[in-house]
């Protein structure tokens, strides 16, 4: 797979090292591990995923089978507007897939990606608890609710610029 | 055990099982057969690999709203189970339908036909159509080639046997789950090949695999070219566990000897000469006993600079376990090579100058319980101008697989011997197959050199066995020698970290990748986790080790004439050029693209 190399630096290996440690260096704790790392990194590229591997003990093997299995992890660096579209069920039967395309159009790129400029990234997520208003858009932190594919262009252009 | 005991029925029938028990074993006891895919017993091993995942195995149970996965669902008291309700029937019927509507087709050319477990479920199951095939979306994914195995993800089916292999069994590491429902695979970290992740090659996996998405290179088409090619001498040796298991492929009992057969089969073949590795294995003893010797008398003067316990090196699926994850003690082990590889270095040498045979012209070939061992051949060091010592290597299961294509009446051959001069060989040779037989192997050489005394007895009881991480003292005259043994890579993996902390005490010890040893090994007929069949094959072993008529390797007559006419003395220049070895740090190569 194509994969975007990294050079980490000490002081970067310093605060994964103090994450594992904040969870005791404990195994079952991968998941959370892997939550705050991604939270200060952005994302989880292969590099840290090793570190990850080395301080909990467990085959790198594993620590790539977790972040590929969960959405919510990225090996790739998101966009400084992470675009979630949520494609849970109740969403789902409100059009989320169309305006899932809408936005790959508009962006020209496919989920999972982050446009050369660096500004978007489009992932989907399983429900976030606004089922009412479905279906539902999340940009950073803002939440856009009732999204219908006309509306995906003004909530690009809300960004612009930025 | 104070043990609660629970009574449920099974298709009418009342069994009673200890609390905990599942519903599937409940009704093994009851003698009622339920269907399981992903399911996986390695009761010795303590392993019971149970996901629940491939559906294949549920039950009726009266009173619970879905069908029960009886290979990870527990009974209770009074539980009401049916396991063969049209509503199970049809549950399967689906699940089936729907595994093989993302599986090939092609039965017929996979190498894993006629001995597939997913191949004969369908069969028992009937099933002769695959509803809406048509619409059916199928994954595809790469295949890896390796020097050993071969991963084709398109035949595998996510049981995640090979998993439990990798990581609870043998600890490597190299294998796991990744991405997410349809295009989830069992992967190297990154989708790495596996020629560049952990993987030892031990072949474990490739063991237990349900289906053909695991398996092992397959040289027997070029072994039949060059068994064809008149300019070339084409000799063959035999490594110790073959004789005790290849038999089973033939229908015959587990734990009978077929070495004369087999020899009577080879030679049938085309092969020239048909020779052992047991030969090889005696040298191997020669070497690695003196080297131990070395080591330990240097260790006793006070000698620094000497690390103990010196650990054997003949297993390559060790040899790589150590060189990707315990870099920091490549020194420890032995510098001698496997036999295998002793074999080569001596037959394309002493043996090609003996017949006159230029080395191209020599192909040695190499039958092993082994996938490992394809692997190992294939090393620069064990190459003189990029011709190799070794030209290939095939496994027990393929030489099985050969033997019936040629056509050969195995059980009605007679028993033959072996060619000279390589083909002779110590009990202590044959026992390198089984779990603490090389160490045996050295200790009967080692006690003689050192001590100048007979030994008292040959046989070592106590460092036989099946227990995965055994230990024995033994007596060389008054000074007390800690032997450690380990099979399996993960019980070689807690005493390499007793190593690391400083809490080991042992001289010497002995490490075999595989369950069992090289009885168990990943080339071998597939045993599927039936631990009886491994103890037959190693008393099997032991049974040959009895009958020999020289059981210690240093008395071996054609080892003393190859020292006597070509290598001087065990350690020396020659012996170190031909016969010894080096390590390598393998753990730059794999971190991380």
């Amino acid at each position: 797979m194509s994969r975007i190399k990294v050079e980490l630096k000490k002081k970067d290996v310093d605060t994964i090292r103090e994450i594992c440690r904040s969870f005791s260096n404990n195994p079952d704790e991968l998941i959370n591990v892997l939550h705050k790392i991604q939270h200060a990194f952005g994302y989880l590229p292969a590099e840290v995923q090793e570190v990850v591997a080395r301080e909990l003990r467990i085959a790198v093997a594993k620590v790539y089978g977790v972040v590929t299995f969960y959405s919510f992890f990225s090996m790739v660096p998101k966009g400084r507007h992470p675009i979630s579209v949520c494609t849970g069920t109740a969403c789902y039967v409100r059009g989320a897939e169309n305006v899932l395309s809408e936005f790959r159009k508009e962006l020209n790129i496919d989920v999972g990606e982050t446009t050369p400029d660096g500004r978007f990234s489009i992932s989907c997520l399983r429900c976030v608890g606004a089922c009412g208003l479905a279906p539902v858009v999340m940009v950073g932190e803002k939440t856009y609710g009732r999204v219908s594919p006309e509306m995906v262009r003004d909530i690009i252009r809300e960004y612009e610029g930025q | 055990m104070n043990m609660e005991m629970v009574k449920l029925t099974i298709d009418k029938k009342e069994v009673e099982v200890p609390e905990g028990t599942t519903i599937y074993k409940a009704a093994r006891k009851a003698g009622i057969e339920i269907p399981v895919l992903c399911y996986m017993d390695l009761g010795d091993l303590n392993i019971e690999h149970k996901p629940g995942g491939c559906r294949i195995c549920v039950v009726e149970v009266e009173g619970r709203r879905n069908l029960a996965p009886s290979c990870s669902t527990e009974v209770y008291e009074g539980m009401k189970v049916h396991t063969h309700t049209i509503r199970v029937l049809n549950a399967r019927q689906t699940v089936m339908e729907l595994l093989l509507s993302d599986h090939p087709k092609d039965c017929l050319i996979c190498p894993k036909s006629g001995n597939c477990d997913l191949q004969e479920l369908a069969i028992k199951m009937g099933v002769r159509e695959i509803h809406n095939q048509d619409i059916a979306e199928v994954s595809t994914y790469r295949t890896d080639f390796s020097p050993a195995i071969i991963r084709d993800m398109n035949k595998c089916i996510m049981c995640r046997r090979c998993e439990t292999m990798c990581n609870e069994l043998q600890t490597v590491g190299a294998l796991s789950a990744i991405n997410r429902g349809f295009m989830s695979v069992v992967a190297p970290a990154f989708e790495m090949d596996l020629e560049d992740s952990v993987c030892t090659y031990c072949g474990q996996c490739v063991a237990v695999c349900p289906t053909g998405a695991l398996t092992e290179v397959d040289h027997t088409h070029r072994l039949i070219r060059d068994l064809s090619n008149p300019a070339k001498t084409v000799i063959v040796q035999t490594a110790p566990a073959v004789r005790a298991a290849l038999g089973e492929e033939f229908g015959l009992p587990p734990g009978t000897l077929v070495t004369g057969k087999m020899v009577a089969a080879l030679r049938r073949l085309g092969f020239k000469y048909v020779f052992d590795t047991d030969f090889s294995a005696d040298l191997t003893i020669m070497e690695e006993g003196t080297e131990l010797l070395d080591r330990l008398t240097k260790h006793l003067r006070g000698d620094k600079s000497v690390r103990l316990p010196i650990l054997t090196s003949c297993c390559p699926g060790w040899v790589n376990f150590f060189e990707a994850q315990f870099t920091d003690m490549l020194d420890i082990p032995s510098t001698a090579r496997s036999p295998q590889q002793m074999f080569g270095a001596i037959a394309k040498t002493y043996f090609a100058d003996k017949i006159r045979v230029k080395r191209d012209n020599l192909i040695v070939v190499s039958i092993m319980p082994c996938l490992a061992k394809k692997y190992e051949c294939t090393r620069d060091e064990f190459k003189v101008d990029g011709n190799p010592d070794v030209d290939y290597s095939i496994s027990t299961r393929e030489l099985a697989h050969l033997i019936k294509k040629a056509n050969i009446e195995f059980n009605t051959l007679p028993d033959e011997d072996f060619d000279l001069p390589l083909g002779e060989s110590t009990g202590a040779g044959v026992i390198f197959g089984a779990t603490g037989g090389v160490i045996e192997a050295a200790i009967r050489t080692a006690y003689e050199l050192y001590t100048n005394k007979k030994l008292p007895r040959i046989d070592f009881h106590e460092l036989r066995g099946m227990d995965g991480i055994r230990e024995a003292v033994i007596d060389f005259d008054g000074l007390s020698i800690n032997i450690g043994i380990a099979h399996g890579l993960g019980n070689a993996r807690k005493l390499l970290e007793d190593i690391r902390n400083g809490k080991n005490h042992y001289h010497a010890i002995e490490i075999m990748a595989c369950p069992g040893g090289c009885i168990g090994g990943g080339g071998q007929p597939l045993h599927h986790g039936n631990f009886g069949i491994l103890k037959k094959r190693m008393e099997a072993i032991y049974r040959e080790d009895a009958t020999k008529s020289i059981r210690k390797s240093h008395e071996n007559p054609y080892i003393i004439k190859l020292y006597e006419e070509f290598l001087g003395k065990p350690m020396s220049e020659r012996s170190h050029k031909l016969l010894h070895t080096h390590y390598v740090d393998k753990s730059k190569k794999i971190i991380y693209i």
